[in-house]
C-alpha cells in the first residue's frame, strides 16, 4: 500500500488518517443463494490535517456517506484502520470509543431528520455535554446558550422545538450540537444540500468562520463541485467505493488527471451563459455499475472514453503522479486525458 | 400541550370514536361506582330462579336465583380490570422484546423473534386454556395467561417501528455523541414509536375481554369472582328456555368491545393521520 497522501502545505502530523478502509455489506438473497456483497468502500486511504478541509466528491451511491459513517464508527468496518491523532480507533469500544467521539463529530445532510422532534433545542445541544459529564447543569446551560450564539441563534431558542425552526436554523442547531464537545474533526455529510440556496451560503460561511476561529478540520462530503472548489483545501474524487483522484484544490482548479474527474468537473454548471457555451463537456454513457459486482480491472473502464485493453484486465493502484494521487494506468502520460470536445453551444 | 390539543381536535371530529368514548366512559363509571350504588352480593340467592327482567329485580334472576343486575355490575369490574391489566402487561413485555430485537438486529433479533413466533403459531385461545388449566384458575393466572397470548403481536409491531427508526439520522446523531443504547431506545426512539403501539394495545383490551369471557364460559375463571363470561357460561344450559340470561351479559360484552374498538380506531386516526389517506 502506498504511503498516505498528505497535503503539501500541512507539515504537522495529520489529525485523522483513514488507511485502506473497506466496507462490504452482505446481501441475503435466501438460504441457498450464493453469498454476495455490496462493495461500498474498497480500500479508501486519506488523511486530514489540523484545520484543513478535505472535500470528498462523487456521484450518488459512490460510497461518500458510507465513508462518513465508517469514520464515525457508526458502521462496523470490514477491514482497514482509522487513526485519530495517531491512535488506532478502528475497533475501540467503551471508554475509548466515548473519548474518540469527543474529538470526532458529524453533521448530517437533512436537518429535518437529524434532530429528534420530541426534544427541545436546549436539551439537544446540552446532550453531548451531559453524556460526557462536562460541567454541572447550570454550566452546561450557559455553554449551550453560548454555543447557540456562536452559530447565530439566540438564547430564546433554548426552549423551542425543532418543528418551530427553519431548515437553516435547524442546521445551525446541528452545528452547535457538534461543537459542544470541541471536536478536532467534523464530518460534514452534505450539510447544505437539503437547504435553500440562499441559506446554503450562510451555513457555509458559518462553517468557514468556525474553522478559522476554532481550528477544526472538516471532511466535507458533497456533490456540489463549485462549492467544493470554493471551500476545500484538498479534493478526493470517489467512484464506486474508491478514491480515483486526490489533489490540492488549487491543482484541481488547473486541471484534472483522471478521466472520471474530468467528466465530473466538466458537468459542473457554469453561471455565465457565454462561458457555458464554450465549456468543454463530457457526457458519460450508461449508469454507474452495480457495487455488488464491480467491473474487473479499472472500475471506471465500462464508461471511460479512453479505455484500452489493460483497463479491463488490470486494476490500477492509486499512485503519485506529479502533484497528486491518481488511480489510472495512463495518468501522467503527456496529453492525457485529452481535452473534452466542445459542447454544442447549448445553454444548459 | 399543543400536541395534545391537535390530537383532541382530530379525535373529537371523528363521531364514531367520540360516541365510543362516551359509551366506554359510561361502562367505566358502571365498573367504578356500580357496586357501591347497587350493593347486592352477586353470589347471594335473592329470590326464585328464572325470574323475568323488570319483575322484582331489574334484570331478573339466574338459574340459582341470583340477581343478574348485581352480576352485571360486579362483572364489569372484573372484565375490565382483567382486560386492561392483561393488555398493559402484554404491551410492556411486547415492547421490550420488539424494541431490543428491532434496535440491535442480527442474532439478538433472530433469537427474540423466533421466540415470539413460537407463541404466535399456537392458537392463542387454546394456549390460554392450557395455561389456566395447568395453574389454579384465579384472577392472576387468567390475567397472566391472556397477557402471554397477547404480547407477540405487540412485539412484532414494536420491532418494525424500531427497525424503521434505528438508521434515521437523529439516532445516528445520538450514537455519534456517545449516547448509551438504553437511552436511545427509551428516550429517543420510544416517544416516536409509541403512537401505533398505543393504538394496538388499546384494541387489545377488547380482545382480552373476549378471551376472558371465553375462558369463563368454559369454567376456567376465578370461582370467587363473577364476570360476564362466567354469567354466560352459567346460562348456556338454559339457552332455549331463558335466552335473556345469556343475552344480557353478552350484550354488555358486545357494547364494551365495540366501544373500545371505536375508541381505538379513533386513536389510530388521531395519532397517525398520515396512514389514513
Amino acid at each position: 500500500m502506498i504511503a498516505p497522501p498528505t497535503a503539501s502545505n500541512v507539515k504537522e502530523p495529520p489529525v485523522l488518517e483513514v488507511l485502506d478502509l473497506v466496507k462490504h455489506y452482505p446481501i441475503k438473497d435466501g438460504l441457498f443463494a450464493p453469498d454476495r456483497v455490496v462493495h461500498a468502500l474498497d480500500g479508501v486511504t486519506l488523511t486530514v490535517g489540523r484545520g484543513e478541509t478535505l472535500a470528498v466528491v462523487g456521484e450518488s451511491g459512490c460510497g461518500k456517506s458510507t465513508l462518513a459513517r465508517c469514520i464515525m464508527r457508526l458502521e462496523i468496518l470490514t477491514s482497514g484502520t482509522l487513526l485519530l491523532h495517531g491512535k488506532d480507533i478502528s475497533h475501540v469500544g467503551g471508554r475509548d470509543l466515548r473519548a474518540m467521539r469527543r474529538r470526532l463529530q458529524i453533521i448530517f445532510q437533512n436537518p429535518y431528520a437529524s434532530l429528534n422532534p420530541r426534544w427541545s433545542i436546549g436539551s439537544l445541544v446540552m446532550d453531548p455535554m451531559r453524556l460526557h459529564k462536562i460541567g454541572d447543569a447550570a454550566g452546561r446551560r450557559a455553554r449551550a446558550v453560548e454555543l447557540l450564539q456562536t452559530v447565530g441563534l439566540g438564547a430564546e431558542f433554548m426552549s423551542r422545538y425543532p418543528h418551530e425552526l427553519s431548515g437553516g436554523q435547524r442546521q445551525r442547531v446541528a452545528i452547535a450540537r457538534a461543537l459542544a464537545m470541541q471536536p478536532d474533526v467534523i464530518i460534514c455529510d452534505e450539510p447544505v444540500s437539503a437547504l435553500d440556496v440562499s441559506i446554503q451560503a450562510q451555513v457555509i460561511n458559518l462553517l468557514k468562520k468556525l474553522q478559522k476561529s476554532l481550528g477544526i478540520a472538516y471532511v466535507f462530503i458533497s456533490h456540489d463541485l463549485s462549492l467544493v472548489k470554493h471551500i476545500s483545501d484538498r479534493v478526493a474524487v470517489m467512484y464506486l467505493g474508491q478514491i480515483v483522484e486526490l489533489a490540492d484544490t488549487s491543482a484541481v482548479r488547473q486541471r484534472v488527471m483522471h478521466p472520471y474527474s474530468q467528466a465530473l468537473f466538466s458537468a459542473a454548471p457554469v453561471a455565465d451563459p457565454r462561458a457555458a457555451a464554450s465549456k468543454r463537456r463530457i457526457i458519460l454513457s450508461g449508469d454507474v455499475p452495480s457495487p455488488v459486482d464491480p467491473p474487473a480491472g479499472c472500475r471506471f473502464h465500462t464508461r471511460c472514453p479512453y479505455a484500452k485493453d489493460i483497463c479491463a484486465s488490470e486494476a490500477p493502484q492509486l499512485r503519485a503522479v506529479e502533484d497528486r494521487f491518481v488511480r489510472c494506468h495512463f495518468a501522467g502520460e503527456p496529453g492525457f486525458p485529452p481535452p473534452a470536445p466542445l459542447s454544442e453551444g447549448k445553454y444548459t | 400541550m399543543k400536541r395534545f390539543h391537535i390530537f383532541w381536535f382530530r379525535f373529537r371530529r371523528n363521531r364514531a370514536a367520540a360516541g365510543g368514548a362516551v359509551v366506554l366512559a359510561a361502562i367505566l363509571a358502571l365498573a367504578a361506582f356500580g357496586p357501591v350504588l347497587y350493593d347486592v352480593d352477586p353470589f347471594e340467592m335473592v329470590g326464585r330462579p328464572f325470574m323475568l327482567p323488570f319483575d322484582r329485580y331489574p334484570l331478573g334472576t339466574d338459574v340459582a336465583g341470583r340477581d343478574i343486575l348485581a352480576g352485571i355490575v360486579h362483572g364489569a369490574r372484573v372484565s375490565l380490570m382483567i382486560g386492561v391489566l392483561a393488555s398493559v402487561a402484554a404491551t410492556i413485555v411486547g415492547v421490550t422484546f420488539g424494541a431490543v430485537a428491532g434496535y440491535y438486529g442480527g442474532k439478538i433479533d433472530d433469537i427474540l423473534m423466533r421466540t415470539t413466533e413460537f407463541f404466535l403459531c399456537i392458537p392463542s385461545f387454546v394456549l390460554a386454556v392450557v395455561l389456566v388449566a395447568i395453574f389454579q384458575p384465579d384472577v392472576v393466572t387468567v390475567t397472566i395467561a391472556i397477557a402471554v397470548v397477547s404480547w407477540p403481536s405487540v412485539a412484532r409491531l414494536a420491532r418494525g417501528e424500531f427497525i424503521s427508526h434505528r438508521d434515521r439520522e437523529y439516532v445516528l446523531g445520538c450514537r455519534a455523541i456517545g449516547m448509551p443504547d438504553w437511552e436511545i431506545i427509551l428516550l429517543q426512539i420510544m416517544p416516536n414509536a409509541l403512537p401505533p403501539i398505543i393504538v394496538v394495545s388499546s384494541l387489545m383490551v377488547a380482545t382480552a375481554i373476549l378471551t376472558e369471557s371465553g375462558l369463563s364460559f368454559l369454567g376456567l375463571s376465578d370461582p370467587n369472582l363473577v364476570s360476564w363470561g362466567y354469567m354466560i357460561g352459567v346460562a348456556r344450559t338454559v339457552l332455549r328456555s331463558a335466552w335473556w340470561m345469556a343475552a344480557i351479559p353478552g350484550a354488555m360484552i358486545l357494547i364494551t368491545v365495540l366501544a373500545i374498538n371505536l375508541v381505538g380506531e379513533g386513536l389510530n386516526d388521531a395519532l397517525n393521520p398520515k396512514l389514513r389517506k
